[in-house]
């Protein structure tokens, strides 16, 4: 076969495998992807019975410890607002007050309730380097 | 001291500006002096970079809190060793350690091609020059490692107990060398592309850079996972972060980059993708070092936030990648090839094939760790995708990259027979046959396909290999009578890039063994146990004997003892220890020694077949009711001390210092006295130190490659090609005579 | 102190940054590194030990560069057949064709060095 049919042919099959795992990466990404909320976001959006990832800083003074679960709200960075959670499972071990945290939640039920965290869902920043303003409202 | 440090920041930053400008002016005037005036740049820049390191490495060991980064980063009750090595937890001070790295390297670089490459290196040089001022300019303009505070504080901030750890010391400059090491070839790739001498020769001197950042940054990448395996309390040694993938993806490319390149070598192909690779390398380098430095993704590493250094940063990937992009482009007719390949039963297709893979592998992690990015930027709302997105695409990927890795050493260049290609796999094949027959009638594991696969893919890549040492010595012992021991050694010796590459790949197929196993098999429990009580974990049993507690004003640590049995018999004692460091809050005098960081000190037995894990999570809850009455009471009483003339008023608080003291020992005590049911995370994981193993043999293989062969003289006239397992010529013809016998 | 430090460090980048560019303008100008020590112990096979710089000298290098890396795929041929990888008849058609190009690769060498040595050496 002719050298440069040959080298079509291969860049066409390299082509359509990229373009392959490029469609099942973007489906993928969007089907299991799950969008992260400030905590204004949340309280806006949220509808009970689904998951949020929930984005933001651990408001100083809001950590307490209830038997198994940890209580702490978490606040939005740009707005004063904040979001009352009720996390049972692992603690990473740099989570204290004033860190950034990530944690999957819905909405509790009853009115007036707040987020209940899913277990084992809570990832900390890593606390050496990372500054928050302070924050105590 | 921070006065000089300043000074000499700028004079680095001059340096820098005047190398780059004198490498380009030599650059387009063929001027050599201007060139060389730039190279001796570059060796100053690195002598000015390590004298601000000293002074500022000194200000950390001294604790010369009147430094900022000193008194956010360090204290005086840090031990010596981790404030020396604090320098480089702080913003400034790593980025410090960047510009001394890439400094350093660039002057080994320079000083190593100061004779060849003399049409690349004025371009090469002016590249890292540019780099340098970058990083150089960030330092003394928006991030000053000799910032001073004044008053100076009496105590620093400390070092978080998280850092405190061997692993987390040496993992920085592992992973930065890794990324500054990987702009050599970057910088002389631009240099041949712009330049128009995109022939082998460029490549040849700066290979073993290249294999130097794959080796330092998987060095980097070890010790991350095993900070995270015994330091974290999760268990896990790998969690698909965005900053543990942010050097995964430049690993992975420069990995399919130093086996590519041996292609463009020795056949003169792949000059383009070659081209391409190696640049994407270094714009991933930058990308790297921009998401562990922004706080642009949400990770467990991601430090502060600061809008001015992403966009500067984002402004030289940037530049980095559109100007790689042009370049190919414009040099795609100098880089195109005739060549062709021979066959796809050779060694180029099977480097071929792996190469695509790798890329793809670094193609998935780039996506699925920029998503929230991607789709912000097109939705208007940040998406994260979990750590469970990766494995559907990674393991497939992964088996192959395993497979292609045992059939590259046992097949030729060029093209082979397929009697000679049967005979090279047969015992492979037959070993990982043997394998996997073994392993399905072991109950539990016939379900799990990707661990099969990958223990059967591990056995055929350390059959292949094996047979490859056992073919090599027999040849040499066939043509020197050697004993066993001498030929293998000398084989070695004669031949590094080989077995060591060899010697890399079974190394990197134990390590995927032992991720496969320990991902697959693991059993995990969360129990709650009071002293006395018991859990089963995959046939251990797993009992809490008794507590443990200690208490000092810099920490306090409540722990557990636990004894490990398997059939009644005695397997193993585990401590594990949760450490709480106090806080500043200045509310709770008694509080804020449970209300600051933790950490969790690990208990493991690790063994060949498995490890057990255990980590505790004690519970405060019980002491809470006396912590509060210790805050007011104690609160109440340092208030009253401050109103007392200062004479009595240092005494008075010596006295209730001590009497705090005491309280916090014993509301420690009390967990051992009177001890209350704590969590354990108990976890039994098969072949985890089969990863470890694997790793630092791989990156055994990696140093025999990369260490050069003994000097010799120069001759003019050019030897005959050396027999590669015999010993040197005394009387070395030309080449012409020989090949023209 | 501080003063002590920042003079030092400046007085030996100075002088290390334009020694090339005040030797360059001296008489007896040598292109060589006077850093890098004595050309003759220099042990890097393929060097260049002219002098001279140009182009000539570049292309001399990389053909060196490829005629090594040519004598090394010659080995790894020797060796695969060594080691049972390659038969006798495909060991011998890749030798051949190997030993072709390195032939091939030596008489370019030869005219560069050729034309080398034919150019008026630099004064």
């Amino acid at each position: 076969m002719d050298p440069s049919r040959k080298r079509a042919i291969r860049l066409s099959v390299a082509l359509t495998v990229a373009l392959l795992l490029a469609g099942a990466l973007v489906y993928t990404s969007f089907s299991a992807g799950r969008e992260e909320l400030t905590a204004a976001q949340l309280l806006r959006q949220a509808r009970p019975g689904q998951s949020y990832v929930l984005a933001g800083t651990v408001l100083n003074g809001s950590v307490h410890r209830t038997g198994d679960a940890l209580l702490f709200s978490v606040r939005d960075p740009k707005q004063h607002v904040a979001v009352p959670v009720s996390y049972t499972g692992e603690i990473p071990d740099p989570f204290a007050q004033g860190r950034a945290v990530l944690v999957t939640v819905r909405r509790g039920s009853g009115a007036g309730s707040g987020f209940i965290g899913q277990q084992n869902s809570l990832t900390t920043k890593c606390p050496s380097k990372y500054k928050a303003a302070a924050a105590s409202y | 001291m921070a006065a000089a440090g300043r000074v000499l920041l700028v004079l680095a930053l001059m340096c820098a500006v005047y190398g780059l400008f004198a490498s380009l002016y030599g650059a387009q005037r063929g001027g050599g002096a201007w060139v060389h005036s730039g190279r001796r740049a570059m060796y100053s820049l690195a002598g000015i970079s390590a004298v601000c390191f000293v002074i500022l490495d000194v200000a950390f060991i001294s604790s010369d809190f009147s430094l900022q980064i000193v008194a956010s980063g360090s204290s005086t009750t840090t031990p010596t060793f981790y404030r020396a090595a604090a320098i480089w937890a702080t913003q400034q001070g790593s980025l410090l350690l960047w510009v001394l790295l890439l400094s350093g390297w660039s002057s080994l670089a320079l000083l190593a091609t100061r004779r060849r490459v003399r049409e690349i290196v004025p371009y090469a040089q002016a590249v890292l020059f540019a780099l340098c001022t970058f990083f150089t300019g960030l330092l003394v303009l928006f991030a000053n490692p000799f910032t001073t505070i004044s008053p100076a504080p009496t105590e620093g901030a400390g070092l978080d107990p998280l850092l405190r750890h061997t692993t987390m010391m040496i993992h920085p400059p592992m992973l930065y060398s890794g990324y500054t090491l990987l702009l050599v070839p970057f910088a002389f790739a631009i240099g041949a592309l712009v330049s128009g001498r995109v022939g082998v020769e460029w490549i040849q001197v700066t290979r073993r850079f290249a294999l130097a950042a794959w080796l330092c940054l998987g060095i980097g990448i070890l010790l991350g996972a095993r900070w995270s395996y015994t330091e974290l309390g999760w268990g896990g040694y790998w969690a698909w972060d965005p900053v543990e993938n942010a050097a995964l993806m430049p690993w992975l490319v420069c990995t399919a980059y130093i086996h590519s390149i041996m292609i463009q070598e020795k056949r003169g192909m792949l000059k383009v993708w070659n081209a391409s690779l190696v640049l994407l390398t270094g714009c991933m380098a930058i990308v790297g070092t921009f998401l562990v430095r922004s706080g642009i993704l949400s990770s467990i590493h991601a430090f502060v936030s600061d809008p001015t250094l992403n966009i500067s940063f984002v402004g030289l990937i940037a530049v980095a990648v559109i100007g790689s992009i042009a370049l190919v482009v414009w040099r795609r007719d100098r880089l195109r090839t005739d060549a062709q390949l021979d066959s796809l039963l050779s060694r180029e297709a099977v480097f071929l094939g792996q190469n695509m893979i790798l890329v793809a592998l670094a193609a998935v992690v780039f996506w699925f760790t920029f998503f929230p990015l991607i789709s912000e930027a097109i939705t208007g709302n940040k998406i994260s995708v979990g750590p469970s997105a990766f494995p559907p695409f990674i393991d497939p990927l992964a088996i192959a990259v395993v497979a292609l890795a045992g059939i590259g050493p046992i097949i030729p260049w060029r093209r082979v027979t397929p009697a000679k290609l049967r005979a090279s796999f047969a015992f492979p094949v037959a070993a990982a046959l043997l394998a996997l027959v073994v392993l399905a009638l072991v109950p539990g594991v016939v379900g799990h396909g990707f661990a099969l696969a990958i223990f059967g893919a591990g056995t055929f890549v350390v059959a292949s290999v094996a047979q490859e040492f056992v073919r090599g010595v027999r040849a040499r012992q066939a043509m020197t009578r050697e004993a066993a021991p001498v030929a293998l050694a000398r084989l070695v010796r004669r031949n590094r890039r080989r077995y060591g590459g060899y010697i890399v790949h079974a190394g990197v197929a134990l390590a995927l063994v032992g991720v496969a196993a320990s991902t697959s098999f693991q059993h995990s429990r969360t129990a709650v146990l009071a002293p006395g009580q018991s859990v089963s974990v995959d046939g251990y049993r797993i009992r809490y004997v008794r507590p443990t507690a200690a208490a000092s004003p810099q920490k306090i640590t409540l722990g557990a003892i636990l004894a490990v049995s398997s059939r009644r018999r005695p397997v193993a004692t585990l401590h594990t220890e949760y450490g709480l460091y106090p806080s500043q809050d200045p509310m709770h005098a008694i509080g804020r020694f449970f209300n600051g960081s933790d950490e969790s000190r690990v208990g493991l037995k690790a063994g060949l077949t498995q490890d057990i894990w255990t980590v505790i999570s004690p519970n405060v809850t019980p002491l809470q009711g006396l912590i509060s009455r210790g805050d007011v009471l104690l609160g109440r009483a340092l208030l009253q001390a401050q109103t007392l003339p200062p004479a009595q008023r240092a005494q008075q608080l010596n006295v209730l210092f001590a009497y705090r003291d005491a309280i916090i020992r014993e509301l420690t005590q009390r967990f051992v006295a009177r001890p209350w049911k704590a969590t354990f995370l108990l976890i039994v994981s098969p072949l985890v130190t089969w990863l470890w193993l694997g790793a630092i043999l791989a990156a055994l293989g990696g140093l025999i490659a990369l260490w050069p062969l003994p000097r010799r003289s120069v001759r003019r006239r050019p030897s005959r090609p050396r027999d590669p397992l015999r010993a040197p010529d005394r009387a070395p013809e030309t080449a012409r005579e020989r090949v023209a016998a | 102190m501080d003063l002590v430090i920042i003079f030092v460090v400046l007085a030996v980048a100075i002088y290390a940054i334009s020694g090339p560019l005040l030797a360059a303008r001296g008489p007896a100008a040598e292109a060589d590194d006077p850093v890098a020590g004595d050309p003759a112990t220099v042990i890097e096979p393929g060097d260049p030990m002219s002098a001279s710089d140009g182009p000539e000298l570049d292309l001399i290098a990389e053909l060196e560069a490829a005629r090594d890396a040519k004598y090394q795929e010659i080995r790894d041929a020797e060796l695969d057949l060594r080691t049972g990888k390659l038969s006798d008849e495909d060991y011998q058609a890749i030798d051949q064709t190997l030993r072709a190009e390195a032939v091939g690769i030596l008489h370019e060498l030869d005219r560069a060095r050729e034309s080398e040595r034919e150019l008026p050496s630099a004064s």
